[in-house]
């Protein structure tokens, strides 16, 4: 599945392939290959490594420490890395976070926040959900109140990624009560090494521990640390729900992801011949494949509006429908493609310094875990089904 | 063909239901599973009890010559549990394969003590690179004096750790997938040459790779015909297909009961969810998809002891389609209705997902079974 390059995109795409190909370890890439875990350092070796290239937030204007590319540009980056290994930038700092404190922090903030984003000093996290405010965000009721130069926050977050790495979290808080509700919401970003703040792993279905809930008692947050005016949250929170969204399309992602399907099922036999030669299962991967390739043809018309300075749309819902539907898609046809061998659970094999011997194939061992673990992707980050409410709502009218 | 439960068949199903009500709960199920082998015994000891062991084995060995119907009335119950005992390999599989082509000695010798829970058995057919090919043995057994020598390997047998004896399925002539040549031995798991590694499997189960390194077994071991053990395979697969089915349809109905209850109780814009149409809806096909599948189960579980060879496979098959695809969008539903909570490991939920995802691989997916529909006439 090859993009349509001009000479210029192919010697920018060689220039890529070039430095991802001298970068990205052996073993990073035998782990993103294979599925296996990376760990904090893996992520942030990789991430510095861009820095110093001078490539970490490609989505960022250039005077904040942009690349200044064109879409197409980012496109074909996030392809490169994707294909060859790298790991996935940590998207709570660069993609998220940051737009946030660049449109509405003050200067004091831009300055510090965003240089050490870039050089990824700090792990940020996402406190947005409750255990009572899912879909229904607007309704959470984690309480900061104010107390002279501080905010004393109370409450609890959940499904907090990777809270266990983070120094650093995002949080909507409740400011108010008067009103209606998006207007008692402010933003504040907390530091989650102090006292009062208890982070508390919880264990997915496929046995692997990436979210937390996040208890907050007596926390006490510099007024300094609050993004934009308070009880203007919401309309924060909101602008950065869009710019979530092409991101997690993941194109280059499930193109490598596709790529692996494949190599899998040639390596697989069927009455002595390779999978991939049923014609049942081809049709099942070309049907992917078609559906992947107008994910593309949609990301790369919402990206050419956006630097025609259009935000995304309400229709950036729909990438994240469609992306999430591809991911999940290729999984299963993964977990077809490795037959009886799905059923083997060894979650240590997926781990840094396993060296037994795999029981079946080697690539077999992240497959169901990870079929498991991304049915979340049609539940974070605004459900499927919220999504289609947007659309429904903003595009359609109802 | 009968769609209704007999008296005997309602008493069970109250039986089973009020086991796993009062003593199969989610967290005890849990606890069971971290036991040494995976199981508990003291589990075990009550199906003896309860004549559940007894209950397909022939009477005239100990048995209560339960037909095939009677069994998945016992294996929904199981279902609605995610029971993790080996049901399926001492009873489904072992005892099943020994009554249908054991010698007279053998089936007095085992049977008996099977329907005790005195004898576990595990039955090793698949390979590394078999897929759901029955068909397909590279195992060798040549002849050796009185003896046969087993060189090969077995994949993903599950509770062979726990067993007392394992039936091997062989090739004593032929080529790889051939039909004929397949010969069925009964095998101590402790003889030398025998290797296991041992593992959990994603849906809480135990399960094995085996590996046979010149393995001395008797010739008085082998079980049924020389050369014709794929007629065996066959009926005793297809029969342990329905019952995999009967199980799906129990899990299936708990997956479908504990969402609906979980969105009519979670709220969220001042409503449970459960208030909007798009969830009801989904919920509605969550259960036309058990229901589908149950009632092709049931019909397949009669026909099995019945009907022609043909009719029998295109059954099962058709069983084991609906049941693939019940149990997948059952599964995936289940968890997305459940909102983050459904991807948790405490919620019971993900557990039924994980089972019913497995259900589909064991014996051949949807995919396999509906080539095999369409290719008997
Ligand atoms: C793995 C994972 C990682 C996550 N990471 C983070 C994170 O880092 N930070 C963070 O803040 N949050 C995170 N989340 C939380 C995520 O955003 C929420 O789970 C999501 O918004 C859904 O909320 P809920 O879980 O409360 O489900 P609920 O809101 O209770 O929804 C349950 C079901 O009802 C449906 N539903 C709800 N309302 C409607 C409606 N009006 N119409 C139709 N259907 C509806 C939902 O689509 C869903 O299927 C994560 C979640 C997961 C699973
Ligand atoms: C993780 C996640 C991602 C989401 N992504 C998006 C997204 O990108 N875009 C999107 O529209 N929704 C998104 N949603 C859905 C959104 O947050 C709400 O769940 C949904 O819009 C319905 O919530 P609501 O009725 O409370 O708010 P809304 O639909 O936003 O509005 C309800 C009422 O509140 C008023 N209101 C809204 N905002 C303000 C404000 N700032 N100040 C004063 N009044 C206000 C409106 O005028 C309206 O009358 C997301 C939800 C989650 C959980």
């Amino acid at each position: 599945m090859e993009l349509i390059l001009t000479p210029e995109e192919e010697k920018f795409r060689d220039e890529v392939r070039e430095f991802v190909s001298t970068e990205v370890s052996e073993e990073i890439r035998r782990k993103t290959m294979t599925g296996f875990r990376l760990n904090k350092e893996d992520h942030e070796s990789w991430q510095r490594k861009l820095y110093a290239k001078g490539w970490m937030a490609p989505g960022w204007p250039v005077e904040h420490g942009g690349t200044g590319w064109t879409p197409m540009q980012k496109h074909i980056f996030e392809e490169e890395c994707a294909a060859a290994g790298a790991p996935p930038v940590i998207a709570f700092g660069v993609t998220m976070v940051a737009p946030v404190i660049m449109a509405f922090g003050n200067q004091e903030q831009k300055d510090y926040y965003l240089p050490r984003i870039l050089r990824s000093d700090d792990w940020w996290c996402q406190g947005y959900s409750e255990p009572g405010s899912g879909s229904d965000l607007a309704s959470l009721r984690t309480k900061a109140v104010l107390n002279g130069e501080h905010y004393i926050v109370n409450g609890q977050k959940t499904w907090t990624t990777m809270a266990q790495h983070a120094n650093l979290m995002f949080c909507l808080v409740r400011t108010s009560d008067e009103g209606k509700r998006q207007e008692g919401i402010s933003f504040l970003l907390i530091n989650m090494e102090q006292p009062g703040v208890t982070v508390q792993p919880i264990k997915t279905i496929d046995g692997s521990v990436e979210i937390n809930n996040v208890f907050l008692e007596d926390v006490k947050v510099p007024v300094a640390n609050r993004i934009g005016e308070e009880n203007k949250g919401w309309t924060y929170a909101k602008y950065l729900l869009g710019h979530e969204r092409t991101s997690i399309a993941a194109v280059g992602r499930s193109k490598a992801q596709l790529k692996r399907l494949k190599t899998i099922a040639s390596a697989e036999e069927q009455d002595g011949k390779p999978l991939i030669h049923d014609p049942t299962f081809k049709e099942k991967i070309a049907g992917i494949e078609i559906s992947l390739l107008a994910l593309e043809s949609l990301v790369l018309r919402v990206l050419s509006d956006e630097s025609a300075g259009k935000g995304p749309g309400p229709e950036a819902s729909f990438l994240k429908i469609r992306g999430t539907e591809v991911q999940q898609g290729i999984t299963e046809l993964l977990i077809e493609a490795i037959g009886n061998y799905a059923h083997p659970f060894v979650p240590e094999s997926m781990e840094t310094g396993w060296n037994e011997d795999p029981i079946g194939p080697e690539h077999a061992a992240s497959i169901a875990p990870h079929y498991f673990n991304w049915r979340k992707a049609s539940i974070y980050g605004g459900s499927n089904e919220i999504q289609k409410n947007i659309i429904a709502k903003a595009v359609l009218g109802f | 063909m009968s769609f209704a439960f007999n008296e005997d068949q309602k008493l069970l199903a109250e039986t089973v239901d009020r086991f796993i009500l009062d003593d199969y709960s989610f967290e005890q199920r849990r606890r069971t599973i971290a036991m040494d082998g995976g199981f508990d015994k003291k589990n075990w000891g009550r199906f003896g009890a309860l004549g559940w062991l007894a209950l397909p084995i022939p009477e005239e060995f100990g048995g209560l010559g339960g037909s095939t119907v009677d069994v998945a009335v016992l294996l929904e119950g199981f279902g609605r549990g995610l029971v993790v005992e080996p049901y399926q390999s001492t009873i489904v599989l072992g005892a099943e394969t020994i009554a249908l082509a054991g010698r007279v000695d053998q089936k007095k010798s085992l049977l008996e003590k099977i329907a005790e829970g005195k004898k576990l058995i595990s039955f090793a057919h698949t390979e590394p690179r078999s897929r759901f090919n029955l068909q397909h043995v590279e195992l060798t057994a040549t002849k050796d004096g009185e003896s046969y020598k087993l060189n090969g390997e077995k994949a993903v047998v599950h509770n062979a750790e726990t067993a007392d004896l394992i039936i091997v399925s062989a090739r004593t002539s032929g080529d790889i997938r051939d039909d004929d040549g397949i010969t069925l031995f009964l095998v101590d798991p402790k003889t030398e040459g025998l290797e296991f590694r041992s593992y959990p499997t994603i849906d809480g189960l135990r399960a094995s790779e085996l590996s046979f390194d010149s393995v001395v077994v008797d010739s008085e071991q082998v079980l049924g015909d020389l050369n014709t053990g794929l007629k065996v395979l066959e009926r005793v697969i297809d029969r342990a297909s329905v019952l995999l089915c009967a199980e799906a349809a129990g899990a299936m109905d708990t997956a479908v009961k504990l969402t609906v209850d979980y969105i009519k109780n979670r709220e969220q814009f001042g409503q449970p969810i459960g208030a909007f149409q798009v969830l009801q809806h989904r919920s509605v096909e969550m259960l036309g998809a058990k229901d589908f599948s149950r009632a092709l189960t049931y019909r397949a579980a009669g026909l099995i002891d019945e009907g022609s060879p043909n009719d029998r496979a295109r059954a099962v098959s058709a069983a084991k389609v609906e049941a693939g695809l019940g149990g997948k969008l059952i599964g995936q539903e289940g968890v997305q209705l459940h909102g983050g909570m459904g991807m948790t490991d405490d919620m019971a939920i993900g557990h039924f997902f994980k089972r019913l995802t497995m259900i589909d691989v064991l014996f051949g997916n949807v995919d396999f079974h509906r080539r095999r529909f369409s290719q008997i006439s």
